[in-house]
């Protein structure tokens, strides 16, 4: 079972708690109306899908509620980091320095 | 390459079964083919197969990354059915169906194809009003489906939990009886030794690093961990890893990669007849023909390449399964792993041509690419052979995401994603 940190709660715990909603870092276009058929595309269904850290969001469904976001390797399922809706995604190597 | 035959069976076993040849050779690549497929499984060997068989298309090199049949062909809870809600997705379903019929004969290889029926259960009146839609719209496409009551459902599957007093109780059941199972590893095999006869080269261990384009964005071949090796024809086949490969050749596919579990338990005596689907307790089961009791239940909740997934979804499959059959709680599980599978947005493939001139894809058969293998090889065959579409399989563009033309599944699918 994954283990993971919320960083709202400060604690870490198991995935059970958690629900996953996808990968992170997709923002709303701005101005809707002016997007063409391409571009609807890539941001409602293409996803990077990658084969190594990928940025998503997670929720902590039976805690605080809140959604938050994570780094995770997904070919080993290692959590990187959690880190708050809202900040920016951590930069990898710089994780992995602090190691 | 020996035909397999009672006369073969009955010489072989005269000198013990020592002198049988080797049943497909395994090739080192040539320099240039005329198409290339990347992904030994069933769908690429299968489309390797076709593309000789039909289409004289012979110069023909299957590339894997690792063993033939190692991917979801060998991972699969083996269930074929072809009961889809629309029309586009009947079609598909029901033509592959029907090439499962004469696979083995077709072959000379025993798919152990078996048309046991499956059977997915109604809980609560959405459930009967869905299946009982379902029902419907397959008969005016042609696919056998059936309602049953819950003493006839009993009738069918006699392990089968129908007491009113179940947290689940059972209302009722769409029986489809031409479904069933087959050999998954069988498929791969058979395809493999019916495609080597006809001169199609088997390459495995040879991991596909890149899909290299020319100056005028056509396909020039692939990058393997084996050298370059030429071709103006590539078909992506990669399951999870299509979109990878895909990304290789710069065209951004709308796939996410999930870890799919399942499970079998120690073989016991014959005791399940058919297959058992069921939506809301979420989890199937049918019986191998070794004995073991083969379940499965959806996707874990986040995208994965490890061929793992988590325990939590263990728990929660054997737990649907124990509250349909209370018979099974005492079972004992002896393995369990997982799949890495490619889930499009709308739950149906994407199978056909792409952007790429030269290159072609079939992915994004989600959790059930099994069941539809020869449909898929035999659609994508064609498309590759006369690079257009087959009636069969236009609708699933890769287009469609574009245009919004999609084939919505997701909603619809008989069983629960």
């Amino acid at each position: 079972m994954l283990l993971i940190h919320c960083p709202y709660c400060d604690d870490t715990l198991p995935e059970l708690e958690f629900a996953y909603a996808g990968e992170a870092h997709i923002a709303r276009p701005a101005d809707p109306s002016k997007l063409s058929d391409e571009e609807w595309r890539d941001f409602l269904f293409i996803r990077t899908n990658v084969k190594g850290v990928h940025a998503e969001r997670w929720r902590h469904i039976h805690g605080c509620g809140r959604f938050f976001n994570a780094l995770r390797d997904t070919v080993s399922d290692r959590f990187l980091t959690t880190y708050k809706a809202g900040e920016a995604r951590p930069d990898v190597q710089t994780l992995e320095a602090a190691e | 390459m020996t035909h397999f035959s009672g006369f073969s069976l009955l010489k072989n076993a005269l000198s013990g079964h020592k002198n049988w040849p080797e049943q497909w050779p395994d090739k080192q690549p040539k320099g240039e083919y005329d198409v290339i497929i990347v992904g030994a499984g069933g769908h690429g060997l299968g489309a390797a197969y076709y593309l000789a068989k039909e289409h004289g298309i012979t110069n023909v090199a299957v590339i894997e990354k690792g063993w033939l049949g190692g991917g979801n062909t060998g991972r699969n809870t083996t269930i074929i059915r072809s009961n889809y809600l629309y029309d586009e997705s009947a079609k598909l379903y029901d033509h592959a169906l029907d090439l499962w019929e004469n696979l083995s004969t077709e072959l000379n290889y025993n798919v152990m194809y078996s048309k046991r029926g499956v059977m997915m259960l109604a809980h609560n009146v959405h459930d009967v009003q869905s299946f009982q839609r379902h029902i419907h719209a397959n008969r005016l496409n042609g696919v056998d489906n059936q309602w049953l009551t819950p003493k006839q459902a009993k009738e069918f599957c006699p392990p089968l939990n129908i007491s009113p007093d179940a947290r689940y109780p059972v209302m009722g059941a769409a029986l489809q009886k031409r479904a069933g199972t087959a050999r998954h590893d069988a498929v791969a095999w058979g395809y493999a030794r019916a495609a080597a006869k006809r001169g199609v080269d088997i390459i495995q261990n040879c991991p596909v690093i890149a899909i290299r384009r020319g100056a005028d964005g056509s396909v020039e071949g692939v990058d393997t961990a084996k050298g370059f090796i030429k071709a103006k024809k590539v078909a992506v086949s990669a399951a999870g890893h299509t979109s990878v490969v895909m990304d290789s050749a710069g065209v951004r596919m709308p796939l996410e990669s999930y870890p799919l579990q399942a499970l079998v338990s120690e073989p016991i005596k014959p005791v399940f007849p058919c297959v058992v689907m069921s939506n809301t307790v979420h989890a199937y089961i049918s019986q191998s023909d070794k004995g073991e009791l083969v379940i499965g239940s959806g996707t874990d909740q986040y995208t994965s390449y490890s061929q793992r997934g988590g325990l939590p979804l263990i728990e929660h499959t054997v737990a649907a399964i124990c509250e349909v059959f209370p018979i099974f709680n005492r079972m004992r599980m002896l393995r369990k792993w997982g799949g890495i599978v490619d889930v499009t947005p709308d739950r149906s493939a994407i199978l056909g041509k792409t952007p790429v001139k030269g290159l072609y894809v079939n992915c994004g058969w989600g959790t059930g690419g099994f069941k539809a293998t020869p449909g898929a090889a035999h659609t994508l065959a064609w498309t590759v052979a006369k690079d257009e579409p087959h009636p069969i399989n236009a609708p699933f563009t890769l287009e469609r995401f574009t245009t919004g033309r999609l084939i919505d599944e997701a909603a619809a699918a008989a069983v629960a994603h």
